[in-house]
């Protein structure tokens, strides 16, 4: 049987952080409730063309899935359960804002069939939390995070935030060392992104550019800093027991969030919701952005885009190359019936020259230096241009 | 039909660039009927699309208009439109010298400017009758009177009754067109002598092959004529005669002394046909050409290569096809180390090279890189032999060079007083050697410098605007060679020298240049994963250094399902800005970088 994962939106939370550029904004509780009536009406209407897949993940993101009260979140679950065929065993993650989690959410969330818990933390610096506009303090996730534990959900991921104006390589490995004490069984590692649009942008877009330029930069770590910092999370992080498996994620073995890897590795993927993307057999398309369309019962996909072979491979090479142990020969013909070499020899001779890239064991993956780079390396397996 | 010479009107108008020239041009062209208003499409006469979204005239254009005068006669206009630059200040003089009189266009605001001085000398050099016409007089600030006045001192042409106008609105344009007729001349000559025809321009059509555009001084000419031009010495049969309508070209049975036409001959090359030339018949000659021909040559050089290499080919079809309509462009193939195969090309001045670089951009879809542009050094070498030195790359060995020569200019600029000493300044830094000052009024002054040509051909327009607050005019004209301690500015990127920048500067001003352009460059290279030096020497001796910091981190911390379509067009992004650069060494450079030596007034 064919494969899906599940991608389920919820683009509603308790307030904007100053550096998200996510389709998230916070309303009130009756547009709430009839988003969660369209998206069980658009599960019970697209789950139709998807009666051959058996699905292997589902993922509440958002904005902060947990906003929902726990009985609506049971209740989309519950769609799901009558019109999808979901593996078993699959994992099933709600993303988690600490500032929303209360016992009774957590054991509903159990007892509807998910497993795995993300907790959108970022920093355990109030001051940083409180600068990035967070709703919530590090006591308060603390508790949340008890709460979890106590729950007896056994895999929990922690988001946390590097790069942030102001902060020094020391206070990022405070926020390390607090974690790993709770020992989650996965972390999260990004460095701030100042994107367009937010306030951060605002504010930063100067200092950003400067740095971009190799300049020093007032606010934001400069360059070195930054990576300094992302060597340190490695570092750090693998002296407890986890292992790097993409850029940005961390986790105890066979505890790699599945859904995500699926992403890299280009398997299918249906989004639900509002502004939600899919892949689905090399067609890329989405759900209107437009909250308004959406509570009108406006399900149809845009923005689609059905990928041509060469599309496919830059595809599978720029994903495929976030991820640690990169990508492999052998499922390289298989899904493109040529050999690696045939298409990309010469770009992978050059970036193994420049010791960006790394061949071993029939995989090629990027060296620590490429990660560093990575966007010029992933640049190069671009074929079109 | 014939045509009572006494009829006749040849006039062009002349004026400051912004003044109203085209505007009013438009309107006389509308009023005289010739177009209704509704055919008129803003500004018939500058038809070139780039010369209407510049507000220039490049080509000289002409139109022929019938009006009827308050005396009840009818008279036939031919309007000159001469091109409006200092580039082509010969074109103008020989336009000018196809009329009989010139109205002068001043703003009623702005008052003369150094354009309209330029103009007006050159019309009076050529024994036109000046018509002033104050424009604009419905601007918030005109000031008519103040104009009058500053025309009578400053020109010392009566100007009382000089027409008030709006050109714009058509306001008191009839009196205009009285004052041609009473005011300019008749055109002199007889049909009976022999032919003798002044080239004022010359356009090549698919069709027809070349057209002359010609005011006949003397004689006549008509089909079947044997034509022979006096300097190329080329010779032809007369295929068409016929004069100017509203953009086309209307044929008639003769062309006589005093009309003002267009002649086409089996003529292949514009070269044939250069401006300026005087047309005789080849069978009954006039016994001296029209005085004041000379071959035009250009001024300023720089290196033309196509973007993508493969289009060499389609870059050397189109120059051809330009030159066919441009005998002042002149190209030569060159290679650069960095380039690649190219072209060195020649220009009557900076506008001309950048009119030519649109057009070859926009006519005709080529991706172009463009080196600084230089102007012709005189090397004389210890062995008696003397180089025109266009590109920078030939210099010989320092060894080799006894001294060196390069083009000076006389220019001057009108400046109200408040900037006088901002445009000193900027004179003084471009080597100027100050010949005196005049005011015109109590707040305006004209001030005459020399200047060396390649101080001016890069950015000297924009630093005079940007330190006048737009108020200086400029306008110059070539004074000679001199001689002069220049050297090669080379530029090193990652310490392998880049033939393509290398440039031709006074040694004095070699270490601020250099540094300058060090600058520059490091804001147009991107980082690469390693560090890159950029320098700038003079005969192996580095005298400025700046650095491209390497990069140390280009990484996107998350890529989940909704965001690969965006990352990918990022990455996208980042790939085709590399399509766009050159490969030196290792180091990737953009094209543009080779014309940021353009820009370094830091002012």
């Amino acid at each position: 049987m064919k494969e899906l994962e599940l991608y389920i939106h919820i683009p509603f939370c308790v307030q904007k952080c100053f550096y998200c550029d996510f389709l998230s904004m916070p309303v009130d509780e009756t547009v709430r409730r009839h988003y969660v009536r369209r998206l069980i009406e658009e599960i019970e209407y697209k789950s139709q063309q998807y009666k051959g897949y058996e699905i292997t993940s589902v993922f509440f993101g958002g904005g902060t899935p947990s906003i929902l009260m726990e009985t609506q979140i049971a209740e989309i679950m519950e769609a799901l359960q009558q019109n999808f065929s979901i593996q078993k065993e699959a994992e099933i993650t709600i993303e988690c804002n600490p500032g929303t989690l209360a016992h009774q959410k957590i054991i509903t969330y159990k007892e509807s069939g998910i497993n795995r818990i993300s907790m959108g933390l970022q920093s355990t610096n109030n001051r940083e939390l409180k600068m990035l506009g967070r709703i919530h303090t590090y006591e308060e996730f603390l508790h949340n995070y008890d709460l979890v534990r106590k729950s007896g959900i056994e895999n929990v991921n922690v988001d946390l935030m590097s790069a942030l104006p102001g902060q020094t390589i020391s206070d990022w490995e405070c926020t390390l060392k607090e974690i790993l004490k709770l020992r989650p069984e996965h972390i999260s590692a990004y460095s701030l992104i100042i994107e367009e649009g937010t306030p951060f942008y605002q504010t930063y877009e100067e200092d950003e550019q400067r740095r971009e330029e190799g300049e020093e930069p007032k606010y934001l770590p400069n360059e070195e800093t930054e990576r300094e910092m992302y060597q340190l999370t490695g570092a750090l992080l693998k002296e407890k027991g986890y292992m790097q498996y993409e850029i940005s994620n961390y986790a105890k073995k066979g505890r790699e969030c599945q859904h995500n890897i699926g992403y890299w590795t280009r398997k299918n993927y249906l989004g639900l919701g509002l502004g939600s993307a899919s892949l689905v057999e090399n067609v890329r398309f989405s759900n209107t952005s437009d909250l308004q369309e959406y509570l009108a019962g406006d399900f149809e996909e845009r923005e689609r885009e059905v990928l041509e072979r060469r599309e496919q491979m830059e595809e599978f090479m720029f994903l495929g190359l976030r991820m640690i142990k990169g990508v492999s020969r052998g499922d390289f013909k298989k899904a493109f019936g040529v050999e690696i070499e045939a298409v990309y020899g010469e770009v992978i001779k050059k970036m193994v020259s420049q010791g960006l890239l790394q061949q071993q064991a029939g995989r090629i993956f990027l060296t620590e230096e490429g990660i560093s780079v990575s966007n010029y390396v992933m640049s190069e397996f671009l074929l079109k241009i | 039909m014939t045509i009572d010479q006494n009829k006749i009107r040849n006039f062009c108008i002349i004026a400051h660039i912004d003044h109203g020239k085209s505007t009013l041009a438009d309107r006389i062209i509308e009023m005289t009927g010739l177009l209704t208003s509704r055919e008129m499409q803003a500004q018939v006469l500058d038809n070139m699309e780039l010369e209407r979204e510049r507000g220039i005239t490049i080509k000289a254009q002409t139109v022929r208009i019938v009006y009827k005068a308050k005396d009840g006669e009818e008279y036939i206009f031919n309007l000159i439109d001469t091109p409006g630059h200092v580039d082509f200040n010969y074109e103008v003089s020989r336009s000018l010298a196809a009329c009989d009189g010139a109205i002068l266009v001043v703003d009623a605001a702005q008052g003369i400017e150094a354009q309209t001085l330029a103009n007006v000398y050159l019309a009076l050099d050529h024994d036109l009758d000046v018509l002033p016409v104050i424009n604009k007089i419905d601007l918030p600030s005109a000031d008519p009177d103040r104009v009058v006045e500053e025309i009578e001192d400053v020109i010392g042409i009566e100007a009382q009754d000089a027409p008030r106008i709006s050109a714009k609105t058509g306001l008191n344009v009839d009196q205009v067109l009285e004052q041609i007729v009473s005011k300019i001349p008749a055109p002199g000559g007889s049909p009976d002598n022999p032919l003798q025809a002044l080239i004022f321009d010359s356009l090549y059509d698919s069709y027809k092959g070349v057209i002359v555009f010609c005011r006949i001084k003397e004689g006549r000419v008509k089909p079947g004529t044997t034509i022979k031009m006096m300097a190329t010495g080329a010779s032809a049969e007369v295929v068409e005669v016929g004069y100017f309508g509203a953009g086309q070209f209307i044929p008639c049975e003769e062309l006589s002394a005093g009309m003002v036409g267009y002649i086409t001959a089996s003529l292949k090359n514009v070269r044939d046909t250069r401006v300026g030339d005087t047309i005789t018949d080849a069978n009954r000659p006039c016994s001296e050409p029209l005085p004041g021909y000379k071959k035009v040559n250009p001024m300023v050089y720089c290196g033309m290569y196509p973007a993508d290499g493969a289009k060499y080919p389609d870059l050397r079809d189109a120059l051809e096809k330009l030159q066919l309509n441009d005998a002042a462009l002149q190209f030569e193939p060159e290679t650069s180390i960095a380039l690649g195969f190219g072209f060195r090309c020649g220009f009557l001045g900076l506008l001309h090279l950048e009119i030519i670089q649109e057009r070859l951009e926009r006519e005709y879809n080529l991706d172009l890189v463009t080196t600084a542009p230089g102007v012709i050094y005189k090397v004389h070498k210890t062995n008696g032999e003397m180089i025109e030195l266009t590109n920078p790359s030939n210099l010989p060995d320092p060894s080799e060079i006894e001294y060196m020569e390069e083009p000076m200019v006389s220019a001057e600029i009108m400046v109200t007083s408040e900037f006088i000493g901002a445009i000193m300044d900027l004179c003084q830094e471009r080597r100027g050697i100050y010949i005196g000052m005049e005011y015109m009024e109590e707040t305006r002054a004209l001030i005459k410098y020399d200047l060396p040509l390649n101080e001016i051909i890069y950015d000297f327009f924009d630093a005079l605007k940007s330190r006048s607050r737009g108020y200086a005019s400029f306008d110059y004209e070539m004074k000679g060679y001199v001689r002069s301690e220049l050297v090669k500015l080379d530029i090193l990127i990652n310490k392998e020298e880049v033939d393509a920048l290398s440039f031709i500067v006074h040694s004095d001003s070699a270490y601020e240049r250099g540094r300058k352009m060090c600058e520059k460059l490091k804001e147009e290279i991107p980082r690469h994963l390693f560090e890159i030096p950029i320098q700038a020497a003079v005969g192996g001796k580095v005298i400025a250094r700046e650095t491209v910091k390497a990069m140390r981190k280009d990484v996107l911390a998350k890529c989940y399902g909704g965001d690969i379509s965006r990352k990918k067009k990022l990455l996208e992004k980042q790939k085709e800005g590399k399509k766009r650069m050159r490969q030196i060494g290792n180091v990737e450079i953009p094209q543009k970088a080779f014309m940021s030596v353009l820009k370094l007034d830091d002012k």
